[in-house]
């Protein structure tokens, strides 16, 4: 039986400022509420992850990330064209965060 | 995890709006004193009000907790000359900042920042701000002082001006000696949530994720005594009045005017999405003077994204990082550290000009680099851990690089200042420039409506919204207390609600987001980088045709679209006071970056005075203020701070 696919418009893009990790987020929505633009709302369902609703307004100020109180559970996340770069002093590579 | 197309394929049905919604309800609250915005300035407004015994109520269209260009965190308390170590008089240092922008510049609002910040951040540190070394991290690093352990950034001599003359950046330029010890190094990300504390603790009403809309004059008259202000909250599209006979505006700048670009990130603090002007074009609404509203320069960022710029010089004010090109060869200063006092921005044009003929003739290679790893590790922990870390947004960009193994010892990052920073002449940046013209209270000429922080006409940063905040927060107390409640219009606020609500009775049309576009559209054509009478005709011409035709078709389907919707038809409003301030200005300017072709002279004596704009029943009034209008800088401040206290007790 194939997965059953939606029709829905364009995603927005950059469509995902952070990266949240189910097994660890515990949905207090902390960055619900530190959020200064409201990219996020409450899950419905209580005790799940937030659901990103307006990551295109995002300007990256990472609040989110820096105030999240679960370790690990909401890791800020580049977008491509954003991912700083740098020359390992030592081999000479051009690297980039990932 | 967590996008809204994840969730509609597991739920089957995409999520509801989680608040209840309100359109059409209204909360009635009072106070003696209202703020408008929460971030900085606001803060410490309602904090300074409270203090004096008003109730205060503080509307706040995101979280107080992180909102404002200062939520996340700061890393210079600038402009402190009053403090201990500072090698410069507090007055003097006043005129030479004011002075320093070229006579437009708001020299009422730099005396306060100058005479009080030091104050101000010493209270800062009461609340449980840090703002000194008090770990002994930093024991070593250029500008720490041992006994009081602050430490100053070397960078700032004592010679003032942020972009000095001939002989910058020379060898011996900045030598220890010279440093004038007037900007703190400090750990800014503490700083917002215990803003939100103090507000709470003194008692402070806070309505999070209220966005101001108006304020009321007594009697619905436009230029009336104030009685009160509106809002609307942003989840549940209640509308919310609350009447006192005092308002401050403490908002955001508007640096939206001419750019607007979410789907490619090309925003940050200075131009992320609350920078609409709407706090200005309330003051204008309720009959406030406004001034510089012609003044544009242009958009360091609008072809990259912002991160690049912290990416390209590490701290925000690439302070101390040898910029180096891909062989390793220092590029010619000044562009940065602290022997040559070096900027942020690019260097002066001669020295651009060199370097780009260098780039083709290959006495440069690209790309270039910030070289941390040639620094003395002491001053790179203190550039990367502290001054990232504790700036506005850093932080993510040190703890992401880290995770990738970066390494301040060893590498030097990708720079892009000579690449990104050089404008697209048509995207301009009205921030830092016009707005809303006090007194020496910091109220404007309509009776009780105060501004503060970006919202003045004047450079913002974290120390002048502060001082600023703080001081317009006492002057309001003290003034509604001999005023009392007056009379609130219900008409005013009918018609207020119905503006407001407009865009929700709409189902389809235009979106917030097209409106915006095309409202930059017009400015970047109409009013860029050249203007003429015949340009700026069309550009009022074009905005009256997108108010006329697509604001009846503007739809919200929810309160956020509904905020960003309002934020748009402020930035209609917030064009036409520019382009109606162009057309009046007949001359160039280069201190406004303002180039008309039909009047090329630059500053011819009869033209260089503010150019101030109210409205008396919706008509425009034009009036010439001289430059210097505030007096005595020294002598004003005193003659209207008799009482000032110092440092809060209690």
């Amino acid at each position: 039986m194939a997965e059953k696919v939606y029709a829905i418009p364009n995603v927005q893009t950059p469509s995902m400022p952070v990266r949240i990790d189910p097994d660890k987020c515990v949905g207090c929505n902390t960055c619900v509420e530190t959020c200064q633009i409201d990219v996020f709302i409450p899950n419905p369902h209580r005790g799940k992850p937030p659901i990103i609703l307006h990551p295109e307004e995002c300007w990256y100020c990472g609040c989110c990330a820096n105030d999240c109180p679960t370790p690990g559970a909401l890791q800020f996340n580049w977008p491509l064209p954003l991912k700083p770069r740098w020359r390992n002093g030592e081999t000479g590579e051009v690297l980039q965060v990932r | 995890m967590g996008t809204w197309h994840e969730y509609l394929k597991t739920e089957g049905a995409p999520p509801e709006w989680p608040y209840p919604i309100k359109f059409g309800e209204e909360t009635e609250l009072e106070a003696d004193v209202v703020v408008l915005g929460g971030g900085i300035a606001g803060c410490w407004a309602a904090i300074s009000a409270a203090r004096e015994g008003a109730k205060v109520v503080l509307m706040e269209k995101g979280d107080v907790r992180r909102s404002g260009a200062g939520g996340p965190g700061c890393d210079h308390w600038c402009n402190v000359p009053a403090n201990p170590h500072s090698r410069v008089d507090p007055d003097e240092w006043a005129i030479e900042e004011m002075e320093s922008l070229g006579d437009f510049s708001n020299g009422i609002g730099i005396e306060i920042q100058c005479r009080e910040d030091y104050d101000t951040l010493l209270e800062m540190e009461q609340m449980g701000g840090k703002i000194r070394d008090t770990d002994d991290e930093y024991v070593g690093v250029e500008g720490r002082y041992d006994d009081t352990k602050f430490m100053f950034s070397p960078r700032y001599s004592v010679d003032g001006k942020l972009a000095p003359g001939e002989g910058w950046g020379g060898p011996g330029y900045n030598p220890p000696e010279k440093r004038n010890n007037t900007v703190i190094r400090i750990w800014g990300t503490t700083f917002k949530p215990i803003l939100k504390k103090e507000c709470r603790r003194r008692g402070v009403q806070i309505l999070d994720r209220v966005m101001a809309t108006s304020i009321l004059n007594e009697n619905g008259e436009q230029g009336a005594r104030v009685v009160g202000a509106t809002g609307i909250n942003v989840r549940t599209g209640e509308f919310v009045i609350v009447k006192a006979p005092t308002v401050i505006i403490s908002t955001a700048g508007a640096g939206h005017i001419w750019h607007m670009d979410t789907e490619h990130g090309g925003i940050s603090t200075m131009y992320s999405r609350n920078q609409c002007g709407d706090g200005t074009v309330m003051a204008w609404r309720a009959g406030a003077r406004v001034t510089m509203m012609e003044r544009n320069m242009p958009n360091r960022f609008s072809g990259g994204l912002k991160h690049k710029w912290y990416t390209g010089g590490a701290d925000a004010s690439y302070e101390n990082v040898p910029l180096v090109d891909a062989a390793g060869k220092v590029l010619p200063a000044p562009t940065q550290g602290w022997a040559d006092g070096g900027v942020m921005f690019s260097p002066n044009a001669k020295v651009i000009a060199d370097l780009r003929s260098g780039i083709r003739d290959g006495r440069y290679k690209l790309p270039f680099f910030g070289d941390f790893g040639a620094m003395k590790p002491e001053e790179a922990h203190a550039t990367w851990d502290l001054m990232l870390c504790e700036e506005s947004t850093t932080k993510v960009m040190v703890d992401t690089m880290e995770a990738n193994g970066f390494d301040k010892n060893r590498d030097a990052v990708l720079n892009y200042t000579f690449i990104e920073m050089q404008p697209s002449l048509q995207y301009r940046d009205p921030a830092g420039g016009g707005g809303i013209m006090t007194d020496w209270d910091l109220m404007t000429n309509v009776e009780g409506l105060y501004a503060a922080g970006m919202s003045t006409f004047s450079p913002g940063d974290h120390s002048y919204a502060a001082a600023t905040g703080r001081y317009a927060g006492r002057k309001a107390a003290a003034l509604a207390k001999k005023l009392g409640q007056g009379k609130v219009c219900r008409g005013q606020i009918d018609a207020e609600k119905e503006r407001v609500l407009a865009p929700t009775k709409r189902s389809g049309g235009i979106d917030w987001k097209e409106l915006n576009f095309g409202l930059n559209r017009a400015m970047q054509y109409f009013a860029g980088e050249f203007k003429n009478e015949e340009l700026l005709k069309l550009g009022l011409e074009e905005i009256g045709r997108i108010e006329q035709y697509a604001v009846p078709q503007l739809y919200a389907l929810d309160p956020h679209k509904l905020m960003r919707s309002l934020e748009d038809l402020s930035i209609i409003e917030y064009a036409k006071i520019i382009l109606n301030a162009m057309r009046e200005r007949k001359c160039s300017s280069p201190k406004l970056g303002f180039e008309r072709l039909d009047y090329p002279q630059a500053d011819p004596a009869e033209e260089k005075s503010y150019l101030a704009l109210h409205q008396v029943n919706g008509e425009i009034v034009f009036e010439r203020i001289p430059i210097r209008y505030w007096g005595n800088m020294k002598e004003q401040y005193e003659a209207h701070n008799p009482d000032y206290a110092g440092v809060f007790k209690g």
